[in-house]
């Protein structure tokens, strides 16, 4: 084997990782209690997968048309910093929309915060 | 050999859009159904990069980013909506 084929091989092994990853993460999906566990599943785990895919995709380019992808690489950095972002968002709305927690939670630490903050808020908006 | 490979995750990644189309048919709350949506936007742009190396093609590398924009567009859209009440908030103290 040559040096690009052991790097085309490399890059597929990365994809194949990735995809495996990318179902686990989507069973987490499915099968957890409520919505705010949902998100660890959903931004960090396929996170993973799509900068193991990604990553496979530059290396398979790479070593088999020896084309260094700057569009992947902006793609890389653009998913890694954009998706925990957007996941915070979103939980942080679910929370302030009073989405419930899961039966089984121990402990809601916000919960006193938010209930005080409830009536500064009401004269915030009412200026 | 790397062309199987190649195929199994396409197969995985099809698999994962398909139970991730679930949760958003069960969803209890909205935002269930938004982290679904944004898990399928992230996981389009990773079938993107598998396909374009099966068609052996440099033509759809633009695709992933633009997919990654609209898709983040799309969930803090979508969370300042559920949040708020609007998207696009006016000053009124002028």
């Amino acid at each position: 084997m040559s040096v690009n084929e052991i790097g085309e091989f490399i890059g597929a092994l990365l994809i194949l990782t990735g995809g495996i990853a990318s179902v686990i993460s989507v069973f987490g999906l499915i099968r957890l209690p409520d919505v705010y566990t949902r998100s660890h599943a959903a931004t960090k785990s396929s996170t993973l997968a799509v900068l193991l895919t990604l990553s496979g995709t530059f290396l398979y380019f790479w070593f088999s048309e020896q084309f260094i992808s700057v569009r992947v690489l902006l793609g890389i950095v653009f998913v890694f910093l954009t998706a925990p972002v957007a996941g915070h968002l979103i939980i942080r709305a679910a929370y302030r929309s009073k989405v419930k927690l899961a039966d089984i939670s121990v402990e809601d630490a916000l919960y006193e915060v938010l209930h005080k903050e409830e009536n500064v808020e009401e004269d915030e908006t009412g200026r | 050999m790397i062309e199987t490979m190649l195929t199994i995750a396409l197969v995985l990644f099809s698999a994962t859009i398909a139970i991730a189309v679930i949760r958003i048919i069960l969803g209890p709350s909205m935002p269930d159904r938004v982290i679904a949506l944004d898990m399928i936007g992230v996981n389009l742009i990773a079938t993107i990069a598998v396909v374009s190396i099966m068609l052996n093609t440099k033509a759809f590398l633009e695709v992933i980013l633009i997919l990654g924009i609209l898709s983040f567009i799309g969930t803090i859209a979508f969370s300042k909506f559920i949040e708020r009440g609007v998207i696009v908030e006016r000053k009124r103290d002028r």
